[in-house]
């Protein structure tokens, strides 16, 4: 053979491995930067300092609760709503549907993934605050809730997509074995269908919640951004602050190498441990379940 | 005169499934070696043994020698894409590549580094005629293979493979998918080919093998039974497993 | 025993529950339940799309797409957010997309199932799961400030583009991996290197998939606002950027702005804002799809 050709498919070769790798340095250099401006966090600022109840940066106070309390409030609230919505959703498109409808759903749902967030917020001030404010109510419109309405809003199409992929997944002959023993489509789906999906149903509330504790420019911009602890039913319906929305919010007006600089870079790699953790589950349910699919085929 | 010697070839691919044990054959120059026998015997593991195609599969362990005119091609060291045009294969299921019928045929000489028109124009009208499908084709080369028949589809792929000048020619199973009359016309194109080359091939049935074997293997299981002239194995085999199975009595 | 698998005794039980004699009357309610949460999910989409066509469009102008902001931002048009956003697409396309078309060809071509594959793996997922104002803080960390790129259109387009980089690979994984096996065993068959055969037939076959992925890779980073709140969004610019070291006005980033920082802004104004975004957008949500269908209709395998 030509040593050119030679030549050509060995450089190749490598340059495509080194692409495939990247994904890994990129994993590690986020995690590297992300220590090296906020490990020191730790030293400007005392632990139970930070880990206390009180945010406010320019009196010195970097207590992380408020916001974590803040995020938790929120998600957990999307999460009531994206949930029964996404898989709602999900099995109506997989299940029910009949074709032509399906192939407007799908893209539909595509689209409202594709929204950006910024676009959603912009609305949330001019519409959905101002609304809720009066519907509900409220001294401001700007709260906790009206973060979680949108937020449920941008996890339902990951939720959607993936637990429509689970069940588009679960054999057709189970559900013809159990229509064939006279259950209704209903009973199918409850009792048959869903069972069978249910790993990816959870992968896909999981990673649900991975997009909604951390999505940033909504929450920002309609959650009223007031550091407060969470203790109560009632703090969904006052104005919170998020861990995303307050680096968004801070990071541009700090000093950098500032105490409030690092604290903020540490409330990142909270998030980032958060979705590692929450992504790591998630694949590892997918893996999972597939080991056992091939056990049971072989 | 041997073209091709096997020497205790062992193979087992890792998922378990089809294998070759201690298999030892001499395949003859310019004649019409046939490898037949119930699926799952190893006669497609061997004939992809031939052309390292096994390469791309999941193979666990395989061991013995493979001598292609003295040279041992199982060796890591040799090079698999002059050993790939020097023994051709063509598949059970035509594959047309997503191309025009031109393309298909000069695909392997470009990928050898040949840009000259002429000799691609040459090689497109020599390999189709000897595939004996020149005159069907002739008049719209730049429309998709894929458009073409079943079996015109298949013998553009002989074609393909011809185009190469190979000096070893593999067939595993060619006609299963196609209609008599179109296996007949591969297989009168099979006896033109041995004249030039050595040809290899794994038969779609019995009656098939005894039509167009000059010498023929018989495999069950992995292990190779019996192998001889074809006349003598068909209307006289020694072991009485290929008698069994020649007389259709099971298979 | 699983409960995936039901044994035929366990549906017959189902069946024996107290609700049976109206099954079909539940059944009837649970479907119309169904609809009515894929309603629910899906109207507010539509009905968010034609608001803000409706409410948006009065403001698009010639003018207000190809001029420069006045009076605080109050008036005038949008020209330098909308070239920012075109210089942004334009990194992310140049440093994402042929990283993410490689890892993905690495992926579905080379990468056999080993503990590095899969750790591959598990690192696109995360790169998926991160949130975007993290990327913002990564990107801040290592382009803004320790590479010394400054806010810069540069900056923030790296950061994109690794952000961007899982939904390339993955889309683009898929469509190489669709492509039939059998193409690949016949090309090695004439010999052909892996290289050349995915050169000349693999990529031919899945660029559609790959197009779709690199389009859908390039609407999401068209459309994100914190990885570039730090990294080279500016508030406001009086001219376009020269240089891919300049600060950049970018069309999300502009609406943030104009909806809570600028006080007394024209509703009309936001409004336009949001559409045109909303066009980027949408326009290229509709070129992928279009580029999917049309592709699945002439496919011939």
């Amino acid at each position: 053979m030509e040593k050119s050709l030679t030549w050509r498919e060995f450089i190749v070769t490598r340059a495509i491995q080194a692409s495939g790798y990247s994904a890994i340095v990129f994993v590690a250099l986020i995690f590297f930067f992300l220590l090296r401006e906020g490990a020191p966090a730790l030293t400007d600022v005392k632990l139970s300092a930070l880990f206390s109840a009180r945010w406010y940066p320019i009196e010195d106070y970097f207590g992380v609760l408020p916001l974590i309390t803040g995020s938790l409030v929120v998600t957990i609230g999307a999460m009531l709503i994206a949930f029964p919505l996404g898989i709602g959703t999900a099995v109506y498109i997989s299940e029910i549907a009949p074709r032509w409808i399906r192939e407007i759903l799908k893209p539909l749902v595509e689209l409202l993934g594709g929204l950006p967030s910024v676009v959603l917020g912009f609305l949330g001030i001019l519409l959905v605050s101002p609304f809720l404010r009066v519907f509900l109510d409220l001294p401001t419109g700007l709260t906790a809730f009206t973060g979680s309405l949108l937020l449920g809003g941008i996890a339902v199409p990951t939720i959607v997509s993936v637990a429509e992929d689970a069940l588009d997944a679960v054999p057709r002959s189970y559900r013809e074995g159990a229509w064939a023993l006279g259950a209704t489509r209903w009973q199918t789906i409850w009792y048959v269908t869903l069972p069978a999906a249910k790993s990816g149903v959870l992968t896909a509330v999981m990673l649900g919640v991975g997009r909604a504790i951390g999505e940033t420019m909504t929450v920002m911009m309609v959650t009223g951004n007031a550091p407060v602890l969470a203790t109560a039913l009632g703090s969904w319906f006052a104005p919170a602050r998020t861990m995303t929305a307050t680096i968004a919010a801070e990071m541009g007006e700090v000093a950098n190498g500032s105490a409030h600089y690092h604290v903020l870079f540490f409330i990142g790699i909270v998030l980032f441990l958060i979705s590692l953790g929450v992504n790591v589950a998630a694949s590892s349910v997918v893996f999972r379940t597939k080991k056992r699919a091939e056990r049971i085929l072989s | 005169m041997h073209k091709i010697i096997i020497e205790s070839l062992s193979l087992q691919y890792s998922d378990g499934t089809e294998s070759l044990r201690d298999v030892n054959l001499s395949i003859h120059q310019n004649a019409v070696t046939v490898l037949f026998g119930p699926a799952g015997g190893g006669k497609s593991t061997l004939l992809r043994c031939l052309n390292r195609l096994n390469d791309l599969a999941e193979v666990k362990a395989s061991s013995g020698r493979i001598l292609i005119d003295g040279e041992n091609i199982l060796d890591p060291k040799i090079d698999v894409i002059a050993l790939r045009r020097k023994v051709g294969m063509v598949f059970a299921r035509p594959v047309p590549l997503p191309m025009s019928i031109r393309d298909n045929v000069t695909y392997g000489l470009e990928l050898a580094g040949e840009k000259h028109r002429a000799t691609l124009d040459e090689a497109v009208e020599r390999s189709l005629t000897l595939a004996a499908i020149w005159d069907e084709v002739k008049d719209r080369l730049d429309t998709l293979a894929v458009a073409l028949s079943g079996g015109q589809q298949q013998r553009v792929c002989l074609a393909r493979v011809l185009a190469l000048q190979p000096e070893i020619i593999l067939l595993d199973e060619p006609t299963s998918g196609l209609d008599p009359i179109s296996t007949g016309k591969v297989e009168a194109a099979l006896q033109e080919l041995k004249k030039e080359y050595t040809v290899v091939l794994v038969p779609h049935s019995v009656q098939q093998a005894g039509r167009t074997a000059d010498h023929a293997a018989f495999f069950l299981q992995g292990e190779l039974v019996e192998y001889g002239e074809g006349k003598s194995l068909f209307t006289a085999p020694k072991q009485k497993k290929t008698e069994d199975y020649v007389t259709g009595r099971f298979g | 025993m699983r409960r995936e698998n039901l044994a035929p005794t366990q549906i017959t039980d189902i069946m024996k529950r107290p609700f049976s004699p109206n099954r079909r009357f539940v059944e009837r309610i649970g479907f119309a339940g169904l609809t009515a949460t894929a309603l629910v999910t899906t109207l507010p989409i539509v009905g968010t799309i034609v608001y803000i066509l409706i409410q948006g469009a009065p403001a698009i102008s010639l003018e207000f797409l190809t001029s420069f902001p006045r009076d605080g931002m109050r008036a005038g048009g949008i020209l330098p957010a909308i070239i920012g956003t075109l210089y942004l697409a334009l990194g992310v396309s140049i440093f994402a997309v042929p990283l993410g078309i490689a890892a993905a060809i690495y992926l579905a071509e080379y990468a056999s199932d080993t503990p590095l594959t899969r750790t591959i793996r598990i690192a696109i997922i995360n790169l998926a799961g991160i949130p975007s104002v993290v990327y913002g803080l990564f990107g801040l960390g290592l382009f803004v400030l320790f590479l010394n790129f400054g806010t810069s259109i540069l900056a923030a387009s790296l950061t994109l583009s690794i952000m961007t980089l899982p939904v390339i690979i993955s889309t683009a994984e898929e469509a190489l991996r669709t492509v039939p096996q059998s193409f690949r065993t016949v090309s090695a068959s004439l010999g052909a290197t892996r290289w050349q055969t995915i050169r000349r037939i693999v990529l031919k076959e899945a660029l559609p998939g790959i197009l779709t992925g690199v389009i859908l890779g390039l609407e999401r980073a068209v459309g994100e606002t914190a990885p570039i709140l730090f990294t080279g969004a500016a508030f406001f610019l009086p001219r376009l950027p020269n240089s891919p070291f300049d600060a950049t006005m970018a069309l999300p980033y502009h609406l943030f702005v104009i909806s809570t920082q600028v006080p007394n802004m024209p509703v009309q104004i936001q409004y336009g804002v949001a559409l045109t975004l909303l066009a980027f957008v949408l326009t290229m949500n509709l070129v992928a799809t279009v580029i999917r269908s049309r592709a699945r209709a002439k496919r011939q395998w």
